[in-house]
């Protein structure tokens, strides 16, 4: 490995954050194009970085390309940032989205108040860090990194109802980070180290003794993470927060939920894998059964949203609440199918967020978001509406009618699109036909076909509403804004059509996610085995 | 020492449960700053209490691990710190943001109906 192969693991973190860094040091207001060509730029890059490097975590054996050392340090002790196929994954579709939302704002977002586009990349490189990280308290970190970031993009565009939720917002991640902190302590309290692998390796091991401890320890951090990945009960604030973020942010958010549902992806197998001795399987039925209450409260909250937003928010809810029973179902095909799913509903909910302004920009000022919107132009937009409307799309209608129903199709679980490849992957695997079915897989079954349904019903009511029954000229749209919505659900088109590779992909990452002993081997091993012959 | 330290704790977290529980912004934010110390000397108490023992090794040789204090969760406590006073002040300046805009300090936004 060369120099900046090397080096390249780390790129994903120092580049936003020099971007960011450069952006602050010009100032907000008065170089913002020079900003906006720096965001887009920077995202741009970090596409290529990602794919890069999902590559080579795909073709490196054993899953691990790179174990990064920071500072140098051997492995226990040290932070390391580790790239195997799931954070390799995980950093594309965050550039992904994040490149979709930093194009969205140029419309017309990134003027309604200052920082958006440093912000944004603070939250970027905060995501790749608690993606790339191998080390429990650095994972810390980067989580504060990116809420603050997010805090700073839920308050952006100002206005009493965003102040509000945001607020309420911020008091429950900082009551999950404390909890987060406590969980940690106690778990190196009883093990006596932080990094992941390490600690893998020492629960096999632990004394009868100290296993109610450890549980306990997990557990507690296991409330952190499901508060952020909207576990009901824990997800109370997630549609008011969602429904009331500016477009782009909401799009990125689309991630934000999805960061909760990693870290328990990668730790609770990791941990509490096959391979952990007693406590295996600790709290898997607890993440079942909270995912799925999670469907049915999403699924009820769809049907019952008034506007188009809360429809969304709630969708997040769903496909969150999804992976978690999938994850909780613990059987390596089910993974794999969630994790198509987890990609494809988050592109999928990612574009509903960008489409939903557009769709609403037309529409009388009924709805909260809206009233909100034209809060926040009120002042700025009038003079310059008259050049900055854009050009109207011939047929924007029907653009926008195709891109709904391709969201729509998407988020149901429809054929022909990615999200029924999805769900037919999961439940596919959940049945399989020589073994007994369990109760388990039967009830997973019916609420993800029922909570299918409630999406169809209720993005079906919303688009009649919006789309055939209000009497309203088309609402103008820049090809700037259509573009970020067009390539989003292209890409749910291209994972449909290459589904057989993309599923292989998952298929391996899942095969790695339950065999957690070749990562600790991976981890542990790795820079003994690379080291140069001189030591540290 | 030990009791001392978990009753300390003790009373910290709950006193931030309940004031987080409370309708006023400001309850909240101070709430918050309790069980920030309680997390904190939480962490501290991870380490194993130690007195008279200083955190560091010996300059020359390995020295015997026994006769220090943990110095791990002591760098943990020192981050934890400067993460939440930095979301504390964030938090602080959303409020009075709250306050400006809603012109009541309720974390509804509005006075509830009596």
């Amino acid at each position: 490995m060369n120099w900046a192969g090397n080096h390249l693991i780390v790129a994903p973190v120092v580049l936003p954050l020099l971007a960011a860094a450069v952006m602050l040091a010009l100032g907000g207001e008065r170089h913002r194009s020079i900003n906006a060509v720096l965001n887009v730029v920077t995202a741009l890059a970090l596409i290529a970085i990602s794919a890069t490097l999902l590559c080579k975590a795909d073709a490196a054996p054993g899953g691990i390309w790179n174990v990064y050392r920071l500072g140098d340090w051997p492995v226990p002790f040290a932070i390391v940032l580790v790239l195997d196929r799931l954070s390799a994954l995980m950093l594309l579709l965050t550039s992904l989205l994040g490149t979709a939302a930093a194009v969205f704002s140029l419309a017309r977002w990134h003027r309604a108040g200052v920082h958006f586009h440093p912000l944004l990349q603070f939250l970027l490189m905060g995501l790749n860090g608690a993606f790339l990280t191998g080390d429990l308290f650095n994972l810390f970190v980067f989580f504060e990194v990116l809420l603050a970031a997010s805090y700073g993009l839920v308050l952006y565009g100002s206005g009493s109802v965003r102040v509000m939720t945001g607020m309420q917002y911020i008091a429950i991640n900082l009551v999950a980070s404390l909890l987060f902190l406590v969980g940690v302590s106690l778990i190196y309290g009883v093990t006596g180290t932080l990094n992941m692998a390490d600690l893998a390796a020492r629960i096999a091991a632990l004394p009868a003794g100290d296993r109610a401890l450890l549980e306990a320890g997990a557990g507690i951090l296991a409330v952190a993470f499901l508060v952020k990945a909207g576990m009901w009960p824990l997800c109370f604030w997630l549609p008011g927060t969602y429904a009331a973020v500016p477009a782009p942010v909401g799009a990125i958010f689309a991630i934000l939920t999805k960061v909760g549902v990693y870290v328990l992806l990668r730790l609770w197998l990791l941990l509490f894998g096959a391979g952990a001795g007693a406590p295996a399987h600790f709290g898997g039925e607890l993440l079942f059964a909270g995912g799925m209450a999670t469907i049915v409260f999403g699924a009820i909250g769809t049907l019952a949203s008034q506007d188009m937003s809360r429809l969304a928010a709630c969708s997040v809810l769903v496909s969150s609440g999804t992976v978690l029973a999938a994850l909780g179902l613990a059987q390596t095909g089910v993974t794999g199918g969630a994790l198509f799913y987890l990609i494809s509903s988050t592109l999928g909910l990612g574009a509903f967020f960008l489409l939903i302004e557009l769709i609403e920009r037309g529409r009388e000022p009924g709805a909260d978001v809206l009233a909100v919107t034209r809060e926040v132009y009120g002042e700025e937009d009038e003079p310059e509406s008259e050049d900055e409307a854009g050009i109207a799309i011939p047929a924007t209608i029907a653009l926008l009618g195709l891109a709904f129903i391709g969201c729509a199709v998407v988020i149901a679980g429809l054929p022909p699109l990615s999200g029924f490849v999805a769900k037919f992957a999961m439940l596919s695997a959940a049945l399989q036909p020589n073994t007994a079915v369990p109760v388990h897989s039967w009830v997973f079954l019916v609420i993800l076909i029922l909570s299918g349904l409630a999406a169809l019903i209720a993005m079906t009511r919303a688009g009649i509403r919006v789309f055939w029954v209000s009497e309203r000229e088309a609402p103008r749209v820049r090809l700037i804004e259509m573009a970020p919505v067009a390539v989003l659900l292209l890409l749910c088109v291209l994972q449909t059509v290459q589904a057989g590779p993309v599923m292989r992909f998952m298929q391996a990452t899942a095969q790695s996610l339950h065999t957690p002993h070749d990562y600790m081997r991976g981890v542990l091993e790795f820079s003994s085995m690379r080291r140069p012959a001189g030591g540290t | 020492m030990e009791i001392v330290l978990a009753l300390g704790i003790g009373v910290l977290a709950g006193s931030g449960v309940w004031l987080i529980l409370r309708p006023r912004t400001f309850q909240v934010i101070i709430g918050l700053s309790l069980l920030a110390y309680a997390v904190n000397l939480f962490i501290l108490a991870m380490g194993r209490l130690r007195t008279d023992a200083a955190p560091i090794l010996l300059a020359k040789g390995a020295g015997i691990p026994a006769q220090f204090a943990d110095p791990l969760p002591q760098a943990l406590v020192l981050t934890a710190i400067v993460i939440s006073f930095a979301t504390t002040a964030l938090f602080l300046v959303v409020i009075i943001a709250a306050r400006g805009l809603t012109g009541t300090d309720h974390v509804d936004g509005r006075e509830p109906e009596a």
